[in-house]
């Protein structure tokens, strides 16, 4: 069993995985930048190492630093948490090389899924297929691209294939707009990834974003929790997520969930990841696999009672994967709301003091966040504050809930996006359920008039 | 008990004064008196010494700030801070057996190497970006650091 674990990561999530740790008595170590001293879990850690300045790429973002923090404080492993360096395959690496385990798949599983050509191929393999477009990487030969354009059939989607998470995508409805499209998301991908390869792809039109949730061991056992639905997006990044996905069928969710299974077992996979797809007219379009836990992973935990972080935990200390496919039931519907210090209304980031936080509560409402009264929320990191999850017998009661728990929420000091979350949960859209993923920003351009 | 920090304490004590000196550290302790003769170099080893060892220096840090305190400068030490650049472990000589690159009292020029911090297994030499003496050694050595904690004063 690991011992002691370095967090290596900060906020929200950094919380989440000290408390899973606290539950195991695996000793803490928080790695936090200066301006992070008083985040909780950095209260709360048994050791904390001050690794950098705010800045990102000189602390939560540079490998030596958070290395170096594990060697000093003699951890045995590092949870790299989501985002920073959690799908950094190089920085996996080292964490092996240097002895330490990597709370995590292994660096090949992470470089294979990061490079989004070679994901596609490996799970095109095993059965699982992508959404239709270019055979792998676009060459500098215009007429060539033009002739696999033709062949999709416009609109196509550019995308990056070191991108994801939304970024590095570029849309093309004709074929005069096709060549700049190419070499404006080249040039974007390689300042934003370092890497300008990019591949085509059909852009579909109203699809639903539902993924699956699988756990792995290092014994070739691996189980899917189910499906979480993440269809309401702002800009490429989702606002709300929810488990189950509303209409699916218990037999699409076995036939998928033995599918991406039989696909961690062929790529040997180890730890929590999520395979992503598109979801239009009853087809399942795979889009990427994220190799690390996710934001909205409590949605799953509470739909199937299982602790995820836990099981990342167990399973990196060489445990196997708790419990048997059989095993796992999905019982009830949960909903989540991500806080975010921003205003509801231009999403202008609004870092600041909070001098007032009450945390809803009651039966089926969980509110994971790091923030307290007076915390100071930085303005050198993203905007996401905490996240409001709520649980029901059925996706009613959860909605009802969540209607009351944002009503109950206070955050005072900074601007949140509470009051858009609390309009969204009565959208009627958002109630029937099944939206996809264009709805959030078809409804900001009605209301806002624009085209 | 780290045998350089029971010479510190008997440093403290000999400028001090004070003529007793009892630090309670978790489940070890050292209690120091003062002789009248002049204290020299050996009586270092009659002191009873607990073997064991003290987790990492920095847990020390956080949880005892008090040992933390009689080890650092007095605060009447003025001068410019010299801050690690880097997490790392902090070695005051080139290597186990060399002279330390510095010791209180010395002259420094800008770009004069003031210690190793080890990371990663490198070993980076760490400069001062001030001339000036050396007036006071905050760290010792084979001590973890962190990202701007203060290892040395130059004035």
């Amino acid at each position: 069993m690991i011992k002691k674990l370095l967090i290596a990561n900060r906020g929200e999530i950094a919380l989440r995985i000290l408390r899973a740790c606290k539950d195991l008595g695996i000793k803490t170590v928080a790695v936090h930048s200066e301006v992070d001293r008083d985040l909780m879990h950095v209260r709360l850690a048994d050791e904390t190492v001050c690794i950098g300045p705010a800045d990102s790429r000189a602390s939560y973002l540079l490998p030596s630093a958070i290395i170096s923090a594990a060697e000093i404080t003699n951890a045995d492993a590092i949870h790299p948490g989501f985002g920073f360096l959690s799908e950094n395959a190089d920085f996996a690496e080292q964490v092996t090389k240097s002895d330490f385990i990597f709370v995590g798949p292994r660096a090949e599983t992470i470089k294979l899924m990061g490079d989004k050509i070679l994901a596609k191929k490996a799970m095109a393999d095993v059965g699982i297929t992508g959404i239709p477009g270019s055979k792998g990487k676009i060459t500098n030969d215009i007429k060539e691209s033009k002739k696999i354009a033709k062949q999709v059939g416009y609109p196509i989607l550019i995308k990056a294939a070191h991108g994801g998470g939304g970024r590095g995508m570029r849309n093309v409805d004709k074929e005069e707009d096709l060549e700049e499209a190419i070499s404006m998301t080249k040039n974007e991908a390689l300042l934003a990834f370092g890497n300008d390869t990019v591949f085509m792809e059909k852009f579909l039109q109203k699809p639903r974003h539902i993924e699956f949730q699988v756990l792995c061991d290092n014994f070739g056992n691996a189980i899917c929790l189910g499906e979480r639905d993440c269809s309401m997006q702002r800009k490429h990044q989702k606002v709300i997520e929810e488990a189950p996905a509303p209409g699916l069928t218990s037999e699409i969710r076995k036939k998928m969930s033995e599918l991406v299974v039989s696909a961690c077992k062929e790529i040997n996979y180890i730890g929590a990841g999520t395979f992503e797809f598109l979801y239009q007219d009853g087809e399942f379009y795979f889009i990427e696999m994220n190799t690390r836990i996710q934001v909205e992973h409590p949605v799953t935990e509470m739909i199937t009672g299982i602790d995820i972080v836990r099981q990342q935990l167990l399973i990196a200390s060489g445990e196997k994967v708790g419990y048997k496919q059989n095993e796992i039931e999905v019982r009830g519907h949960a909903i989540e709301c991500r806080i975010n210090a921003e205003n509801s209304e231009t999403f202008i980031p609004c870092p600041g003091t909070i001098d007032q936080f009450h945390a809803p509560g009651g039966p089926g409402v969980r509110m994971d966040t790091h923030i307290y009264n007076g915390y100071k929320v930085p303005p050198n990191y993203d905007s996401m504050i905490g996240k409001l999850i709520s649980y029901g017998n059925n996706r009613d009661a959860a909605i009802r809930r969540m209607s009351n728990a944002l009503n109950e929420i206070v955050i005072d000091g900074i601007d949140t996006n509470i009051d858009l979350q609390k309009k969204l949960i009565l959208d009627t859209e958002f109630q029937k359920g099944g939206f996809s993923i264009n709805y959030l920003e078809n409804k900001f351009k009605r209301e806002n008039g624009s085209e | 008990m780290d045998i350089r920090k029971v010479k510190k304490l008997m440093e403290m004590l000999e400028e001090s004064s004070l003529s007793e000196l009892e630090i309670i550290e978790g489940e070890e302790s050292i209690r120091l008196s003062k002789a009248n003769n002049v204290f020299s170099q050996n009586e270092v080893n009659q002191f009873p010494v607990v073997n064991n060892p003290i987790n990492s220096g920095l847990t020390n840090l956080q949880t005892n700030p008090s040992v933390n305190e009689t080890i650092a400068a007095p605060s009447e030490i003025t001068g410019h801070e010299i801050k690690s650049p880097m997490v790392g472990t902090f070695y005051e000589a080139p290597s186990p057996e060399a002279k330390p690159f510095v010791r209180v009292g010395d002259s420094v020029k800008a770009g004069d190497t003031l210690c190793i911090i080890e990371a990663m297994k490198m070993l980076n030499q760490i400069e001062s970006d001030k001339s000036g003496i050396v007036k006071a050694i905050l760290l010792e050595n084979a001590q973890p650091v962190e990202f701007n904690q203060v290892m040395f004063i130059v004035e």
